[in-house]
């Protein structure tokens, strides 16, 4: 108990950052991640770290690049507008094989939209982050702790496979608070040959560049990295399952909507509906295989998020439509209660079977 | 129990960021509405536009508090505005009001407009404190937060509350557990611990522990409006 600490999401992101190794920050306040800059800017300038307020989204990533480029670990944080700011400079991060860890906490739009919790982000993060071939790790927290863990998870991912990691989170996330526990154990660091830290005139310099002009290179350039992005589908996938062993109707949701999820299959079991959750950690790794052996056992799937539908497709596509696949959703900053989620269990009970 | 002898007419209540200022204001007004007849609360909080008076409106309300705040609480415009009702803070002298104000000291600097007028007035401000937040859980960070917070506002602290808790994990031996840490800020700052604050169902198992318990209901908590 004691070693236990009250913090909001933003918050316990934010230490968990500075303990993996992550002494610099570059960013710019936009509700609902504005604490993630604040705790920042009072504690990296007492550890010897550096918090800088950009002048905007689009300098604070570009920021990133150059401390990543230095071989740093790095970090900044906004919310869904302010991400979309910095889409050129995730593109860039990819195209340089840079390392970083980019925060989105979620909220309505699309446009300045609202302030409130939202899940909309999905394309943009599993799709459409920036120009050109190139994914990001996604991690979807869905609780405080896991705002501390998966930013350790993140970093460690991000420098070992040279890319971007993305916290995947929601208005309802940030701001909340829950205890925590911040002990990580060890924390691994990479070595960084490639790094640009000035040579000492005793090798041969490091070039960071996202331009090839040949398109042979560019083309074997992208091939690599794909072999890559493989190996991260093939290793780093991570989901929580539960009460999936006899499950007949499976919930499929993420972050906050698992959580509401989760109530509500406590609901139908208590109405004798044998229902479970899946819920992806990465949503890049996409679980597609989970998904597809668990289409083999039951009869109908739920997905709940607070879009319009985006990760559904995904599903969909997962499972090859072998089943009937149910939304569940509310969006702009409203969000759906357990009930209105059994609502969705009890009629994909009612329809299941093969489509 | 709490003692109605020594209330002030302005109580403020100031401290760190999610140290359960806004719950706390909200408690204690409606505590004082149970003996005085002419009770307000006013929301200052000009930070967090996520947590507000302004969620818990009606039950302030239904329970004959009046309640000061700017119409663009809860708007979601992001608006660091006040309202210029909240001058009846000062100058309306028939009610006892409480002053809730946004976290760490850029939510007290809203209180730099109405100090010079409080300060000749009948006023307490307490700092509230959790030794389970990460920045204040030793005595040395809640003093130092202390000390910005009287710079910001241009008002000093007149005593402490001590707000120590977990969230739903808090159980009586984690109020326990901070008494030494209250006492230490009591020690180092010179202002008396006046009250400590623990959840309604743990009061009756720290009756004789602790001295001024003030039990508390959680009026609004995000984790509950959501998953419970």
């Amino acid at each position: 108990m004691s070693d236990k600490v009250l913090m909001k999401g933003n918050e316990a992101l934010a230490e968990a950052a500075i303990m993996a190794g992550c002494r610099h920050y570059l960013g710019y306040p936009i509700t609902p991640q504005t604490e993630v800059a604040a705790y920042m800017s009072k504690r990296l300038p007492k550890i010897g770290g550096t918090f800088l307020q950009a002048e905007s989204e689009i300098a604070a990533i570009n920021m990133v690049i150059g401390v990543s480029a230095a071989g740093k670990r790095v970090m900044t944080s906004s919310s869904s507008p302010g991400i979309a700011l910095k889409s050129e400079g995730l593109s860039y991060l990819a195209g340089c094989d840079l390392p970083a860890l980019v925060v989105n906490v979620q909220r309505g739009g699309p446009g300045l939209g609202g302030i409130q919790p939202s899940q909309s982000d999905y394309f943009q993060a599993t799709r459409s982050a920036g120009h050109g071939d190139f994914r990001m790790i996604v991690l979807a927290p869905s609780s405080v702790q896991e705002m501390a863990d998966l930013t350790i998870k993140g970093f460690e991912l991000a420098d070992k496979y040279r890319m971007t990691a993305m916290i995947l989170s929601d208005g309802i996330l940030g701001q909340m608070m829950e205890p925590v526990q911040l002990n990580f154990g060890d924390i691994k660091q990479h070595d960084k040959p490639w790094a640009v830290t000035g040579t000492g005139c005793q090798r041969e310099k490091n070039v960071i560049s996202s331009l090839y002009l040949k398109p042979e290179q560019l083309e074997d350039k992208n091939r690599e990295r794909y072999l890559r992005y493989a190996a991260i589908e093939e290793n780093e996938t991570m989901v929580e399952e539960y009460q999936m062993d006899d499950a007949d109707v499976c919930v499929v949701a993420y972050g906050a909507a698992a959580r509401i999820s989760k109530n509500a299959i406590d609901l139908a079991r208590e109405k004798g509906i044998k229902a479970g959750l899946i819920r992806p950690i990465t949503l890049w790794p996409f679980p597609k295989q989970i998904l597809r052996s668990a289409a083999e056992r039951v009869s109908a799937f739920v997905v709940t998020e607070l879009s319009m539908g985006q990760m559904i497709e995904d599903v969909e596509l997962a499972i090859r439509c072998m089943r009937p696949v149910l939304l569940c959703n509310r969006t702009g900053g409203m969000v759906m209660t357990p009930e209105e989620v059994l609502e969705k269990i009890e009629k994909a009970y009612s329809i299941g079977g093969t489509v | 129990m709490v003692s109605y002898d020594n209330i002030r007419r302005v109580t403020v209540f100031a401290g760190h960021y999610g140290s359960g200022k806004t719950n706390l204001a909200i408690n204690y007004a409606l505590m004082l509405r149970k003996s005085l007849e002419r009770v307000a609360i006013a929301d200052l909080d000009i930070v967090n536009p996520y947590f507000r008076t302004e969620d818990s409106r009606t039950a302030i309300e239904e329970a004959g508090v009046r309640f000061i705040s700017s119409r663009y609480a809860n708007s979601n415009a992001e608006l660091p505005s006040i309202p210029a009702e909240s001058y009846a803070i000062i100058e309306d002298t028939s009610y006892h009001t409480v002053v809730d104000v946004g976290g760490d000291d850029r939510g007290a600097l809203v209180l730099g407009r109405y100090a010079p007028k409080l300060l000749t007035q009948d006023y307490d401000m307490f700092l509230i404190v959790n030794k389970y937040r990460p920045l204040t859980r030793d005595s040395n960070g809640t003093v130092e937060i202390c000390k910005e917070i009287e710079v910001a506002s241009g008002l000093t602290f007149t005593g402490i509350i001590n707000n120590s808790n977990l969230g739903l994990e808090t159980t009586v031996e984690t109020v326990l557990a901070s008494q030494a840490y209250a006492e230490e800020i009591a020690l180092s700052t010179g202002l008396p611990l006046r009250l400590t604050a623990v959840r309604e169902d743990l009061n009756d198992h720290l009756q004789g522990k602790i001295e001024n318990l003030l039990p508390i209901k959680l009026y609004h908590s995000l984790g509950g409006r959501f998953f419970s």
